[in-house]
């Protein structure tokens, strides 16, 4: 619901906000330069002085007014003719054209009617509202992600037109949001919709009908200083019957011409007040700093409206239409789908496409459609549940938990659940845990055990899809690649061999760079910008499903490389390691933005154990800095597994490697690298509370021992890695 | 070129029902390219002694703004009321505005003075921009005016 509200107005009024917040921001500079510009009074010159000295110069002078950034503009009337300037209080005298400047009232109407009359500005009106309501609903969104209000800053991750667009929301909402609602109160005002109208003008006692009384001696203009003049409006020549009129910041006031008296005061009204206050906070005049703050706010719309349908473009493509979908009545496998961005509901769509060719009948839907009172012919209940931040539920499974523990007794059509996550979250698929831990507690019957899929990889998909085809008796394949990218020929240079007396034949391969088009390097697309840590994807040759591998290295290290075991049975591995120079493999590149050592100077320790040592080897040769490192590398055996092991210790010396441990599992003293990590913990401690950052790479149960030595070695900080996780300072790339 | 054609039977005390008593009068308001945006007229007559009568057109749509024609302001305590039915659009620089009224005989050669008040936003208020006394023999006679109105004729 929130996310409709804030796609919608976003996608319908984008360029109608685009053009506000960008003539906005253009506008909110005049203020400044005026208020930089403009003569201001000295301190405690009063109004008396200073139309004193503007008569003295101009002694037609008819109106002497006040502009909230301190500039003063007298008008006169000189043998019938008008004339105007602004004033340099301290002499009286003219000094710059007091005509409007013709750029700020062009940018002005086109701001707030577009030109055209009534009906443009209620179109502005509405721009204004539709930037209000994204920005409400933002706020929620923003705040649902990060996993509460406290954590409003807290480090993004994920693609980045969506951080990019959260980022720069979550600093300008807050202008957006005072922008929006200052210029709604505005537009009301104008139609006449608020009581803030001007009074009537106060009662006027009798004029005594002389003239002449000395400007430099009446009284109300002795007490008010020139910062509180707004304008001084002087009678007709000749006409006995008229005054002065006063206007200062607190109201309006009468004064006879013929003795200076006070002839009616009446201040002004709660309303114009409040409404002063707004024109200030919109327009900046009176205001020229904030003003210009909230025009850099809004400069940072366009941005956000060019993520926004970024953002949009890429879920659609995800979410493709699912043919053939059965009705839940009739259907024996039943697919809920909890998703937020959409791209869960793609792996639902292979689901149902490889078992619909399996001969199955198929029902997908949302979780948040779940009743299990419909699905009478029903075997089986697979649910694929996606997280959204912090552990909650989906937009499309809202409710789902609700409904389970609702319904009376548990179902009996068997269940399995298979979470989508993104490992580099503090809690991963928490979501998917959750459904999967309360059907176990209501005793729903489980046909297969809770999965995750991490960062939508089609291998994992891949294996869980097998998984579920030895379950059904089924021979089930399911590839899916959500977004494939253009893949391009490599070529490979040369190739390194490691690992083969330990069983674990190992090959560093490097691949020469393909060229760059003109586009992909004006664009940075495909392999013209990539860095150690970022992914290829290789498609072999019998499958559709493409296998990931870390790069370690980047683009300017001048070649692609990666560090390829052979698994037995594995068909990208084996064509990989039995590539030989000069041979050919189709790849195509994936970014990981999640898994990089970032900008700065904190230390780093990249703890990693067999092939894992790739992206992690890339990001030592990159470090010219000379940022401090602490690289912790498990291996079999240092004889015959310790890849790299002829180039780090050149990089050592070079200082791009601070401090190098190794672990071997083989051997004389067997241990891993967690071993080495607590064999450590005193210095890893150390360098943690001084604000190090954290890179794990490598297979999952490493990683796990990994954390759960970290964990131990940080108690006694009062430190954990689920805390780290939440700063961003504690990554994992696992496979 | 605006031209309105109002019959004031119902909104003022300027004008008497009977046609016989009363007779058109087209009055023509050119303003000079002061730069700046629409401006606000306010078209009135007073009394000998400067007293207010009554108005005859407001060009301008927003009440919010009549505060800065200043004399109209002043004279009618800036009762919108009473250009209920006489208002139009504000006139843009360079532009004019032609209104047609049915006046009555009795305002000619009897002291009225015919004022317009105008104000543009962010450039000076300018009441008293024309003020002419109405007389049939000034009908036809362009007179100028202070700031904003580059002529402003009566005929009839």
């Amino acid at each position: 619901m929130i996310r409709a509200l804030h796609r919608w107005p976003g996608l319908l009024a984008l360029a109608l906000i685009t053009g506000l917040a960008l003539s906005g921001a253009a506008l909110s500079v005049f203020p400044a330069a005026e208020r930089l510009s403009a003569p201001q009074a000295e301190a405690g010159l009063t109004v008396a002085a200073l139309a004193d000295r503007i008569q003295t110069v101009y002694p037609g002078v008819e109106q002497i007014r006040r502009s909230a950034s301190g500039r003063i503009t007298a008008y006169w009337f000189d043998h019938g003719a008008p004339g105007a300037a602004a004033i340099d209080p301290a002499t009286g005298e003219g000094v710059a054209s007091a005509d409007p400047n013709q750029a700020e009232r062009w940018l002005t109407n086109l701001h707030r009617s577009l030109f055209l009359g009534d009906g443009g500005r209620i179109a502005m009106a509405v721009g204004a509202a539709a930037m209000l309501v994204l920005s409400l609903s933002g706020t929620m969104l923003v705040a649902r992600r990060a996993g509460g209000w406290r954590r409003w800053f807290a480090p993004l991750r994920g693609p980045l037109a969506g951080r990019l667009h959260v980022e720069i929301a979550r600093i300008a909402v807050f202008g957006l949001v005072l922008s929006s609602t200052t210029a709604l109160w505005m537009t009301a005002s104008t139609f006449d919709l608020l009581p803030d109208g001007s009074t009537a003008p106060a009662m006027r006692a009798e004029v005594s009908g002389e003239t002449g009384f000395a400007l430099h001696q009446m009284p109300a203009l002795l007490q008010t200083p020139v910062a509180e003049l707004r304008e001084l409006s002087f009678p007709y020549p000749g006409d006995a019957t008229d005054v002065f009129t006063l206007k200062t910041d607190r109201g309006t006031g009468y004064l006879d011409q013929g003795t200076g008296a006070l002839l009616g005061w009446s201040d002004l009204t709660g309303w114009e007040r409040v409404y002063e206050t707004i024109y200030m906070l919109h327009t900046g005049r009176g205001a020229a700093t904030l003003g210009l703050v909230l025009g850099l706010m809004a400069l940072g719309t366009p941005m956000m409206g060019a993520t926004g349908v970024l953002i949009w473009l890429a879920g659609r493509r995800r979410r493709p239409r699912i043919r053939g979908n059965q009705p839940a009545g009739g259907a024996e496998t039943i697919v809920l789908v909890g998703s937020e961005g959409g791209s869960t509901w793609g792996f639902a769509a292979t689901l149902h496409a490889a078992l619909t060719d399996a001969g199955q009948s198929v029902h997908v839907g949302p979780m948040s459609g779940f009743a299990p009172e419909r699905y009478t012919r029903a075997e089986r209940i697979i649910v694929f549940a996606a997280t959204y931040g912090d552990g909650a539920a989906p937009a499309s499974a809202k409710g789902f938990l609700d409904r389970l523990s609702a319904a009376g007794g548990a179902p009996r059509i068997p269940l399995a659940v298979l979470g989508f996550g993104d490992r580099s979250f503090p809690v991963y698929c928490a979501f998917a845990k959750a459904v999967a831990a309360a059907a176990q507690a209501k005793g729903w019957p489980e046909f297969l055990p809770l999965d995750t899929i991490d960062r939508q990889s089609p291998q994992d998909f891949a294996r869980w899809g097998r998984a579920l085809g030895e379950a059904l008796g089924l021979d089930l394949e399911l590839s899916h690649q959500p977004i494939l990218p253009a893949a391009e020929t490599l070529t490979l240079v040369s190739r390194r061999d490691y690992g083969a007396e330990v069983q674990a034949p190992t090959a560093i391969l490097r691949f020469a760079l393909p060229p760059a088009t003109l586009w992909q390097r004006l664009t940075g697309a495909g392999f013209a910008r990539f860095t150690a840590g970022d992914l290829i994807g290789v498609v072999p040759e019998g499958s559709a499903v493409p296998r990931l591998y870390s790069l370690a290295s980047a683009r300017r290290d001048g070649f692609i490389e990666i560090v390829v075991k052979k698994h037995p049975g594995g068909l990208c591995s084996r064509q990989l390691t039995t590539l030989e120079p000069g041979d050919r493999v189709t790849a195509f590149l994936r970014r990981n933005p999640g898994f990089r050592p970032g900008w700065g100077r904190a230390p780093l320790i990249l703890i990693g154990a067999g092939t894992g040592i790739g992206p992690l080897a890339g990001f030592v040769r990159g470090n010219s800095g000379r940022r401090s490192i602490h690289l912790f590398f498990g291996m079999r055996h240092p004889d015959s597994d310790f890849f790299y092991g002829e180039e780090l210790p050149a990089l050592q010396e070079k200082g791009r490697l601070t401090r190098l441990v190794t672990a071997a599992s083989r051997g004389t003293r067997p241990h891993y690298v967690q071993d080495a990590l607590r064999g450590d913990a005193a210095e890893v401690a150390h360098l943690i509370r001084n604000g190090a950052r954290v890179m794990v790479c490598g297979g999952r149960d490493m990683a796990t021992g990994v954390a759960d030595a970290l964990a131990e070695i940080l108690a006694p900080a009062g430190l954990a890695p689920a805390v780290l996780k939440a700063e961003g300072r504690y990554v994992e790339d696992v496979y | 070129m605006k031209s309105v054609l109002a019959t004031l039977a119902l909104t003022t005390a300027l004008t008497l029902p009977g046609l016989a008593m009363a007779r058109p009068v087209t009055m023509t308001t050119t303003l000079n390219n002061y730069g700046g945006d629409g401006a606000y007229l306010a078209l009135y007559v007073t009394g000998a002694g400067g007293a207010y009568v009554g108005s005859l057109w407001m060009a301008g749509g927003k009440s919010k703004y009549y505060e800065h024609l200043t004399e109209w302001y002043r004279a009618t305590g800036g009762d919108s009321a009473e250009v209920n039915g006489i208002t139009g659009a504000s006139v843009g620089a360079g532009r004019s505005l032609e209104i047609t009224l049915d006046l009555a005989d009795a305002l000619f050669d009897a002291g009225y003075t015919l004022h317009i008040d105008a104000a543009v936003e962010d450039m000076r208020d300018s009441p008293n921009e024309v003020a002419i006394p109405l007389t049939r023999a000034g009908a036809g006679t362009p007179v100028n005016g202070r700031r904003y109105v580059a002529d402003f004729a009566y005929d009839m």
